[in-house]
């Protein structure tokens, strides 16, 4: 039963994209968060250039070029410029320890993966296994996005989530039209422009980019 | 009546075991003398440990007033351990007599044998850093040691079996195939490997802080030639902890003994050059990874162990998910 290489390498990088998420998750350091992101990207261009290789779908090239220029260089270069201009060098703070967040984490792949595995069984594709790495990894980093308590990681996890659905995307379905995926593209590029400006009014309000200020914010 | 292959069976059998106890100080010379060019010293050479082993045989035994037995007969008890396992693992060939006597989960077993009594030694005479040592070991095997079986469950269930020459020949003699869930396996068992040898970035195993001490803290007592074999058999646990690394994850060269008796003049010096030449490299490597880490500190331990265990277990789940 051995398998074509390109959905080795297809089922090797999904792996990857795991591995990175849970790497994600036990970072204590911002500086490594966004390089780590960046790598997400990488591995998640590669994938959407090998499955444009096997199945032969041209537009995919364009998408896995799009995703090289956005996620490994555009995205994390706005990320490392805000972090210089806001000036934080500070440590990750967690709302629970590490050690918790993995075994939390740990059992959102068991629950993913119990979740996609009927999905799996109606698609024809053959890189269906895949549904439920992606799955896990939209969840890891929606887990990373709870745990947090600063600003700049949580933006960090929810571009880290349109990666596992990008991913999602392209491994199950082959990609979506490349309008949808210009928009989506273009949403997330927007999305951290109007982050970037949001960090700046918090930290002018609160002196500091700890989102549990806003809870003051209510009129009582 | 024995069958001819049989008795070259037995025949490299015990050449394995003699080997496997020559070589494995020249193993640590090896890394200790990768390592210290990688400091930018000049190191003292590979031979050194065989040096060191002759100076304790020589020396008379001080064994503290207050020792029982149990002190006196751990060295030879973590030695045999040590050299059993090493005579389990197929590292030359396959399909060795002895390698039947117990699988992967019984090999975990003979590690943790071991472990038991060096650390009931180290209790026994009664000092504060031995206890201390012993209470560290114990810390960081107990997080080791899932890890460590996990990895082993992640190679079994590719290869249907937990006979270390059945996973060997599953994993070398089939078509080339990546499997995601043995890379991860992989990284697991590296860690698992720096931790239960006391390398780097859990101890630091040319330390003399006592403070900072896990597996040196617990032999402090020890002198002469009950050193000599402590020091032996952490040699050889080395050895045999690389030689499982090369049988799970880079299983091409090992001999079969069925496919030797034929041709074995051939065979039998490629599995040897195969083998040299990856403990070299893994050598060398093992020295890189420390030239480059640091030391954690102790509390950090857990986490780090934690990890490989993380790793371990998404080994096994991806297998189950993508089959590879």
């Amino acid at each position: 039963m051995t398998m074509p290489y390109s959905i080795q390498i297809i089922n090797l990088l999904a792996s990857l994209l795991l591995l990175i998420a849970f790497a994600m998750l036990s970072q204590r350091r911002i500086l490594s968060l966004i390089n780590l992101f960046a790598w997400q990207g990488l591995v998640l261009s590669l994938s959407t250039f090998v499955v444009a290789y096997s199945t032969g779908q041209h537009h995919l090239y364009y998408s896995a070029a799009l995703t090289l220029l956005l996620k490994v260089l555009v995205l994390p270069w706005l990320l490392h410029r805000l972090m210089r201009k806001l000036n934080v060098r500070w440590d990750v703070e967690t709302l629970i320890n590490i050690p918790a967040t993995m075994l939390v984490g740990i059992g959102l792949v068991i629950f993913s993966f119990n979740l996609a595995a009927p999905i799996s069984q109606l698609s024809e594709s053959i890189t269906r296994g895949l549904i439920g790495i992606a799955l896990a990894s939209v969840l890891l980093s929606m887990l990373m996005m709870l745990t947090r308590r600063k600003a700049i990681p949580q933006v960090v996890g929810f571009l880290a989530m349109e990666n596992g659905l990008f991913f999602a995307a392209t491994s199950a379905t082959h990609g979506m039209p490349m309008v949808v995926e210009l928009g989506i593209a273009l949403d997330v590029l927007v999305a951290t422009f109007i982050f970037g400006i949001f960090f700046f009014q918090i930290r002018e309000t609160f002196d500091s980019l700890d989102i549990s200020n806003m809870e003051k914010l209510k009129d009582d | 009546m024995m069958s001819s292959n049989q008795a070259l069976g037995i025949l490299l059998q015990i050449y394995q075991s003699l080997l496997v106890v020559a070589l494995a100080p020249l193993l640590t010379g090896w890394v200790n003398q990768c390592r210290a060019w990688l400091q930018n010293r000049s190191g003292p050479g590979v031979m050194q440990p065989y040096r060191t082993l002759r100076k304790l045989f020589h020396k008379d035994a001080v064994i503290a007033y207050n020792a029982s037995l149990l002190f006196r007969a751990t060295p030879y008890i973590r030695f045999g351990c040590m050299w059993l396992a090493a005579a389990i693992i197929p590292i030359i060939a396959v399909d060795l007599p002895f390698s039947p006597a117990a699988d992967v989960i019984a090999l975990v077993g003979v590690f943790a044998l071991a472990r038991v009594f060096i650390a009931l030694a180290a209790m026994d005479i009664g000092t504060a850093f031995g206890t201390l040592g012993a209470r560290r070991e114990m810390l960081v095997s107990f997080l080791a040691e899932p890890a460590l079986l996990m990895v082993f469950f992640t190679a079994s269930m590719i290869s249907h079996s937990t006979q270390l020459p059945r996973i060997v020949e599953a994993l070398a003699q089939h078509q080339f195939v990546l499997y995601p869930s043995l890379a991860f396996a992989g990284l697991a068992f590296v860690i698992v490997l720096l931790a239960e040898n006391a390398r780097i970035p859990v101890d630091n195993p040319a330390t003399h802080l006592e403070l900072t001490m896990i597996h040196e803290a617990m032999i402090l007592e020890y002198s002469a030639r009950h050193l000599a074999l402590v020091e032996w058999a952490s040699s050889l646990k080395l050895f045999a902890y690389i030689s499982i690394g090369i049988a799970l994850f880079l299983p091409y060269g090992i001999a079969e003994v069925g496919a030797m008796a034929g041709n074995w003049g051939s065979a039998l010096p490629l599995a040897i050059i195969a083998l040299l030449v990856k403990m070299v490299l893994a050598g060398a490597a093992l020295a890189l990874l420390e030239a480059l880490l640091a030391k954690m500190r102790i509390f950090r331990t857990p986490e780090f162990l934690g990890t490989a265990f993380l790793l371990a277990v998404l080994g096994l789940l991806i297998h189950f998910l993508l089959g590879a």
